[in-house]
């Protein structure tokens, strides 16, 4: 176990710094960000200035080396138009983002797994095929159009956002105009009602199919035929002897999942004016706030390393012949 | 040689009675008669070979005992006695606290046979702890004694391994203690030497002799190997399209058989001085028919050197050769044997 970990931990960090460097890459090349910054009518030597002020005349590795020192030691660099430390603006979005995401995949899992341990053992019957639809429905909306779907039924027709935590002059333009008024941290748990439906209802589905597809191959295997020559119960045979080995590719998938939830929940935190990381990309993209985009990305970048370790760690706890391989 | 002669009792209660057994399954094509009009019993310490080709209905056969059979197969039976029990309508409910504990099965491929992510301690405990109410120190103390019980000799070490880090003898070891855990009266064993390498499969059937004598359980074993058959069974059952074609003692059967198809099998085992180099080994022309849909007259008449027009339109029911020893044919053992001669003349 101690070998599979080291391991492990090796090949994230190779690829964290891989990572870095290709993000850090593609935003110095993707234009000359001091002119970008300087405006349309600035002269030659504003650009030259401000290229001096922040170090963009320096060769790319040195800028690249500096900034890795820096965050290295927790010094993110400084927003271009707040002044805030980056690394602050990002701590303080992290936790709805986060509480996003998490509940989100809680939610999602906690409904995947039972309906696809039951389409399993129900399949090709009504109930299977029930999952089915409620599955194919729930990949195939998309969750921005979902979003003002809620927003319309419960803020506009049930008139029921104010339990929610939505002030109703909010939320009668349909979201459109939201992306104005952030909350800044003040969300309340209402707040997250209407967008974790929406994000559990977009990673539901596959979660819930890979279920589904484990289980009845599992179902069908030698050893769950001796589980049930020993007189285990049903409910032995279902939760401890095959669910434990049909899940180990939904923990994988869930991990990728929340990787996404946790940088692509943009959309969603728009809609719903969640002041989260997301919509501090999205704000910082527009901006050219060059430090703060390549801290998003990099931290982004980081979560999904990490994510993908825990995953295969739990595989590893879940399975004792992945420890070998 | 056989061991019809080794004083198996026969007077005592059957452990398990099964009479007219059929099962149905449905496919996409209609109704597969997997098994027909299946009737034997097995008493303590006594072992029945189920014996037949691929797809005879040997394996369904056994699950119908267990009844683990899978939800498209319709059982009906005369009955099934198990212990003094009819156990045909069990439910669900009432089997599993049989299976593991009074009645055990172990399969032909141990390599699959074990859940992978648990140690084997663990898949040995929970028998013992589901059906005896044990304590899990008492269910490994339990395990210990097994696994010495089936030639293991360092039982703490190997409860706490994986079943991957085991070989494929040790694992169907492990498998025959995990089903003794509760001490069954019966132990099913379908093809349990099949996926071993043959001086495995040697030891495995002696071990299975030695622990049916010493805990007096009846076996039914399923195999396709005569070998095995001569070795561990008291009685066999020849099936042929999911019907027994000849059932008796081991002895009667191998020394009289009678029916075409049992006659076939025997011709296809070389024999030492018997075969020699210039003989042809025998076989068996011809496939084994479809089962599904209503199937009328002898199965094996399309493959058989005696068939004439009237074996396919009468069903032929089993007939005595003598005291318990059945064959399925039209014709008496004389014709069958006659006429063998004469081809055997040409």
């Amino acid at each position: 176990m101690m070998n599979f970990l080291i391991r492990r931990l090796i090949i994230a960090l190779l690829v964290a710094i891989t990572v870095s460097i290709v993000g850090f890459g593609l935003l110095r090349f993707s234009g000359d960000l001091a002119s970008l910054l300087a405006g349309e009518n600035a002269t030659a030597e504003d650009v030259a200035r401000i290229s001096q002020a922040y170090g963009l005349d320096r060769p790319i590795y040195i800028q690249y080396l500096d900034w890795v020192w820096n965050a290295l030691r927790g010094d993110l660099g400084k927003s271009l138009f707040t002044h805030e430390p980056v690394s602050e603006l990002i701590m303080t979005r992290i936790g709805v983002t986060a509480t996003l995401a998490f509940a989100a995949l809680a939610v999602g899992l906690a409904i995947a797994i039972p309906l696809g341990v039951l389409a399993a053992v129900k399949a090709n019957t009504w109930v299977d095929r029930t999952a089915l639809v409620i599955s194919v429905a729930g990949q195939a909306t998309p969750n921005f159009w979902f979003a003002l779907i809620l927003i319309y039924v419960f803020g506009v027709w049930w008139r029921q956002a104010t339990v929610w935590g939505y002030k109703l002059s909010e939320i009668t333009i349909l979201g459109l105009q939201l992306s104005g008024l952030p909350i800044s941290g003040s969300a309340t748990w209402q707040h997250f009602v209407m967008p974790v439906a929406t994000l559990a209802t977009t990673i539901m589905p596959a979660l819930m199919r890979l279920t589904r597809t484990g289980m009845l191959e599992v179902l069908s295997s030698d050893y769950v035929r001796t589980a049930r020559a020993k007189g285990l119960s049903q409910t032995s045979v279902l939760f401890k002897h095959s669910l434990r080995n049909a899940i180990l590719p939904v923990v994988s998938l869930a991990a990728v999942q929340l990787g996404f939830l946790l940088g692509g929940s943009v959309i969603v935190e728009t809609i719903f004016a969640l002041n989260g990381v997301g919509f501090l990309a999205i704000r910082s993209i527009e901006r050219i706030d060059f430090p703060v985009v390549q801290s998003i990305l990099v931290f982004l970048a980081c979560t999904y390393i990490v994510l993908t370790l825990f995953s295969d760690l739990i595989n590893a706890k879940l399975d004792p012949r992945v420890r070998l391989s | 040689m056989t061991r019809a002669d080794s004083g198996a009792s026969q007077t005592s209660e059957p452990v398990i009675d099964v009479s007219g057994l059929n099962v149905d399954i449905s496919v996409p094509a209609g109704i597969l008669h997997a098994v027909s009009d299946v009737s034997f019993s097995v008493g303590p310490a006594e072992t029945l070979s189920l014996v037949g080709e691929s797809g005879c209905g040997k394996t369904i056969t056994s699950l119908a005992m267990m009844r683990l059979l899978p939800r498209s197969a319709k059982l009906t039976a005369r009955h099934i006695r198990f212990d003094g029990m009819d156990i045909t309508n069990y439910t669900e409910k009432d089997m599993t606290r049989l299976r593991g504990n009074r009645m055990g099965m172990i399969f032909q491929d141990p390599m699959t046979s074990l859940n992978p992510v648990y140690r084997i301690g663990d898949q040995l405990e929970e028998v013992y702890m589901r059906h005896r109410n044990a304590s899990r120190k008492e269910a490994r103390e339990r395990a210990s004694f097994l696994l010495e019980k089936v030639g293991i000799i360092n039982p703490a070490q190997r409860l706490t391994q994986f079943p991957h880090q085991l070989s494929g003898g040790l694992r169907q070891r492990m498998m025959i203690a995990m089903m003794l855990m509760c001490e069954p009266k019966l132990l099913i064993a379908d093809e349990p030497t099949t996926a071993l390498d043959v001086t495995v499969q040697v030891q495995i059937l002696q071990l299975l002799r030695s622990l049916q004598k010493e805990f007096s359980m009846a076996i039914v074993l399923i195999t396709h190997n005569l070998g095995v058959v001569a070795r561990m069974a008291d009685k066999v059952a020849i099936m042929y399209a999911g019907k027994v074609v000849e059932q008796g003692s081991v002895q009667d059967v191998f020394d009289r058989p009678t029916h075409p198809y049992t006659r076939g099998l025997l011709e296809c085992i070389p024999r030492h001085g018997l075969t020699a180099g210039h003989d042809k080994l025998g076989s068996i022309p011809g496939i084994v028919p479809s089962l599904v849909g209503k199937v009328t007259g002898c199965s094996f008449r399309n493959r058989c050197l005696h068939a004439e027009e009237v074996c396919a339109m009468r069903d032929v029911a089993l007939r005595p050769v003598k005291d318990n020893h059945d064959y399925r044919c039209l014709f008496s053992p004389e014709e069958l044997a006659g006429a063998r001669e004469g081809v055997a003349a040409q």
